[in-house]
């Protein structure tokens, strides 16, 4: 076409059939990266939804528990037991004066035969013992009453479990019954999956980011305004700023070295305590607040500031009357997002000795505690297959409390936000 | 009296302090003969004049206090009768005194040796007067101080002036905190693996390829120290197969978000696309181990791979992947809208279809900024630790097969650490060690990334 002996070159044929084969291939290669585009996206997205479903799949379970009915003859059982003597304070004292799980025991292998036991929850007694004390004449009457089953029957009956426990759950399926498992909510680390719950663990995570919050947020809000607001351009405000930006990146589980190094060796802290692991969070969470603190603090129009200075105000009432007041949305956004990733960190923790079996939820400070990503941690470690559901359960718990956070800090960006 | 409620008590009287101050500077502005403007300041700050004085020098005494009255009371404890039966022996000594202090303070209930019960009574009666004396010493010092204060009110006391100097003081003490904790954790990292190195030679440390800390013995001679294969590990999970995942992902969905996709479905798929960056590790860590490593190691037994593990680096590497999307994602996303629109005009103008402009001339000219999304992506996965401890496993092997389980720094540190430790052997200091490089390599790759960004920033403005 256009070769070297021709003088004039031919005008190039749009309508031509190689150029019309050429813009084909150039449209399809554009349909092709725009399908690419669309299925990498789809493809991110469709991990996380898988990872819901298997997290939502497995732990739903984990609030219910299995039960079998159980029919106790307390009046027969007791010798005749008066409800008066389980009321008040001392009932729970006479109430194992009794024995009472040997009769638990007892009326099971009556019900249930010898081995009968093996079907029920070793921990199933309390259940008895805390409606006898909520309703202590009870213990007049024949009751009958639901009480979890062994783990492996648990399992076996929701899922598939192993062939003994499989051929129990074919003997008595048609007894069986499912209930809200409350014990769940109420109860803290155990070694009998039927009878773990979250509330030490979630006690331990408030107590914990309480601390966090009481620290990281004053020390974030006052570094941002100071960055922000007062200091000079000089070396030490370069040093603050690079070890602001430095702390943000560092790997979580450098803070958790610091605190066992810092707070446990150093000043001899109590181990295991939430006063440590709130320390140990505020520091990482500390530059979380700082960085959006002074993205709030420098949206603030300077038309504000000096209008404020204009009418006589001093530079620090310019800030805390007028500048902070109007970022302080923006902060908590920031300092909301910065909790929400505090209560999912879990290596730390595990460093400062937060990872030890707690039976009862603390009740202070210092006490030895544990937290809920850490006891999913914990409980995801353990052999028993019922220990399973329960893991994702607490994942539930987990991840609906950091939808809450993540929800409350969207509300307040829209809520309160000023666009300037 | 514990020291938490004299702390309450200081600060309530200090509220007092603040009334009494507002109320005598109030009372000197409306019985002021002269003009309102007699009085410097207003009495809020006079308040908080007298308040500051009465609480900040019995703060800085209780402080002091409680770092020396610990050991005037063990002198006191010992002073006593019982203190005479204890053995001379330094360390049965302290063994001894620790136990019965902790009885003492109620932190244990019960005591071990029956020579520490003797001892529970002579400390717990040193306590009682220790603190009665910090008590009453730290009651004068609110009084004094804020009488002293109170006093000092008068019209032209410059008030306002004096609260806003500590007011920027204290706001100077919190911005050093920062330097305090970076200075922190370095120190404390060099310090502790400045002891490990003095038991094994750092030349055998970092490059030696004998990881097994289990089998030392001796104090002296150590060898299974070689942390190559735990490098190794990591770079193969946190930069190989995590950004084999997350780099063609991340940067595909911030293309198709900023170039193709419709508002709206940008507006409902960026938040999204976040949440994947919000799920705690531990989540993460559990779904590789319970969902993704098990059907990878029946896939690779399907297809006959040998030596295929339940914990293969694939999982941990792909999960951790998945996590780092937003991130790359976002940085990229930042860094082709900072690419001016002239160039992108330009090319669609000469007739270059969408694709082209954005393989020829958009990733281009945002380049750089990827690249330095992409380290910090890096950094971020190497130091991630809950996915690697749950799906990693702990055999420290030095293989390229990614069905095998291999080990990284964060899972060793995490392992040297739990369970008893030892401050004194190594097995426990070489988790500082570890630390050290992982704080090293993490910060370096980050100032690389941060000047890279900075400077390709700068080439466009």
């Amino acid at each position: 076409m256009n070769s070297l002996t021709e003088a004039k070159r031919q005008p190039t044929d749009w309508q031509g059939p190689a150029m019309q084969k050429r813009i084909a291939r150039r449209y399809a290669a554009e349909r092709r990266f725009k399908a690419m585009g669309f299925g990498a996206i789809l493809l991110s997205a469709g991990f996380l939804a898988f990872l819901l479903v298997v997290m939502v799949g497995n732990g739903f379970r984990g609030f219910t528990q299995t039960e079998l009915p159980l029919e106790i003859d307390f009046p027969a059982a007791t010798g005749g037991a008066s409800p008066s003597e389980f009321e008040g304070p001392n009932g729970n004292t006479n109430l194992q004066a009794l024995g009472l799980r040997d009769i638990v025991d007892s009326s099971i292998e009556i019900q249930y035969g010898d081995d009968g036991t093996e079907l029920f929850s070793p921990g199933g007694w309390t259940t008895v013992s805390a409606m006898i004390l909520a309703d202590p004449k009870i213990v007049e009457q024949k009751v009958t009453f639901d009480l979890p089953v062994a783990s492996d029957i648990d399992v076996a009956y929701k899922d598939s479990g192993n062939d003994e426990a499989e051929a129990k759950v074919a003997e008595y399926s048609n007894q069986f019954s499912t209930g809200f498992n409350w014990n769940f909510l109420s109860n803290s680390d155990a070694t009998d999956p039927m009878q773990v719950g979250i509330w030490g663990a979630f006690k331990g995570s408030l107590i914990t980011m309480i601390v966090t919050l009481l620290l990281a947020f004053p020390v974030g809000v006052l570094t941002a305004l100071y960055l922000e607001e007062y200091a000079p351009t000089n070396r030490l405000t370069d040093l603050i700023e690079v070890s602001i930006n430095n702390l943000a990146a560092v790997p979580s589980i450098i803070f958790g070295l610091l605190g066992l190094a810092v707070f446990l060796n150093f000043f001899g802290m109590p181990r295991s305590g939430a006063l440590v692991g709130g320390l140990t969070l505020a520091l990482m969470t500390m530059p979380v607040i700082v960085i959006s603190g002074r993205n709030a603090v420098k949206a603030v129009p300077p038309s504000i500031r000096e209008a404020a200075l204009g009418i006589g105000a001093s530079p620090l009432q310019v800030v805390f009357h007028h500048v902070l007041p109007l970022a302080l949305p923006g902060i908590l956004t920031g300092t909301i997002i910065g909790m929400a990733r505090a209560l999912g960190e879990t290596a730390p923790l595990l460093m400062i000795g937060m990872r030890a079996f707690i039976a009862t939820p603390p009740s202070g400070i210092t006490d030895p505690a544990t937290v809920l990503p850490v006891q999913i941690f914990l409980w995801s470690d353990e052999v028993d297959r019922g220990f399973v559901e329960k893991t994702s359960a607490a994942i539930i718990v987990l991840l609906l409390f950091l939808l809450m956070m993540n929800a409350l800090a969207i509300y307040l960006r829209n809520r309160f936000e000023t666009r300037w | 009296m514990t020291s938490t409620t004299l702390l309450f008590l200081v600060l309530g009287l200090g509220l007092v302090a603040w009334f009494f101050g507002r109320l005598k500077a109030a009372s000197l502005q409306t019985s002021g003969t002269s003009s309102r403007s007699a009085l410097h300041s207003l009495p809020t700050y006079h308040g908080w004049y007298v308040a500051l004085w009465a609480i900040v020098p019995a703060a800085v005494f209780l402080t002091v206090w409680s770092f020396v009255s610990p050991a005037m009371i063990t002198d006191a404890a010992l002073t006593s009768s019982a203190a005479s039966q204890l053995p001379q022996d330094g360390f049965s000594r302290a063994a001894i005194l620790s136990e019965a202090r902790a009885i003492a303070y109620g932190y244990q209930v019960n005591a071990f040796n029956p020579l520490s019960q003797s001892m529970v009574e002579p400390y717990r009666e040193a306590i009682s007067y220790y603190q009665m004396i910090g008590a009453v010493a730290a009651l004068l010092l609110v009084f004094a101080c804020g009488v002293y204060a109170w006093l000092r009110i008068k019209p032209d006391l410059r008030a306002r002036t004096k609260i806003e100097r500590v007011t920027m003081f204290v706001l100077l003490l919190a911005s050093l905190i920062a330097i305090v904790t970076t200075v922190g954790i370095f120190l404390s990292l060099v310090f502790e693996s400045a002891r490990f190195f003095s038991m094994v030679s750092p030349i055998d440390f970092l490059f030696g390829t004998e990881w097994n800390p289990k089998a030392v013995a001796g104090p002296r001679g150590e060898t299974g120290f070689g942390a190559i294969p735990l490098f190794w590990g990591t770079v193969f999970i946190g930069a190989i197969i995590a950004m084999i995942v997350a780099i063609p992902l991340g940067l595909l969905s911030a293309i198709y978000l900023t170039q193709y996709a419709p508002a709206k479905f940008r507006s409902w798929m960026k938040p999204i696309l976040e949440v994947l960056a919000g799920v705690p590790t531990v989540v993460y860590g559990y779904f590789a181990a319970l969902t993704v490593a098990p059907a990878l190691r029946d896939f690779a037994v399907s297809i006959g791979i040998s030596g295929a593990s339940s914990e293969s680096a694939l999982a941990a590497g792909v999960v951790m992947g998945i996590m780092i999307i937003p991130f790359v994602s976002s940085m990229a996303d930042d860094s082709i809208a900072a690419v001016p629109n002239a160039m992108r005009d330009g090319s669609l103008a000469m007739g270059a279809t969408q694709s082209e402009t954005i393989k020829k001339v958009l990733i281009p000219a945002a380049l750089p900024g990827v690249v330095g999304g992409v380290l910090l992506a890096v950094s971020r996965a190497i130091g991630e630790t809950m996915i690697v401890v749950m799906a990693a496993g702990l055999a420290a092997n030095m293989t390229a097969n990614p069905f095998s389980s291999v080990t990284t720094v964060t899972t060793q540190i995490v392992q040297l650490l739990t369970g008893d430790q030892e401050f004194d052997s190594p097995k426990t200091l070489a988790a500082f060690a570890l630390g050290l490089v992982l704080f090293i390599v993490t910060l370096l790759l980050n100032l690389i990334a941060l000047r890279v960004v900075k400077k390709y920033r700068e080439a466009y403005e």
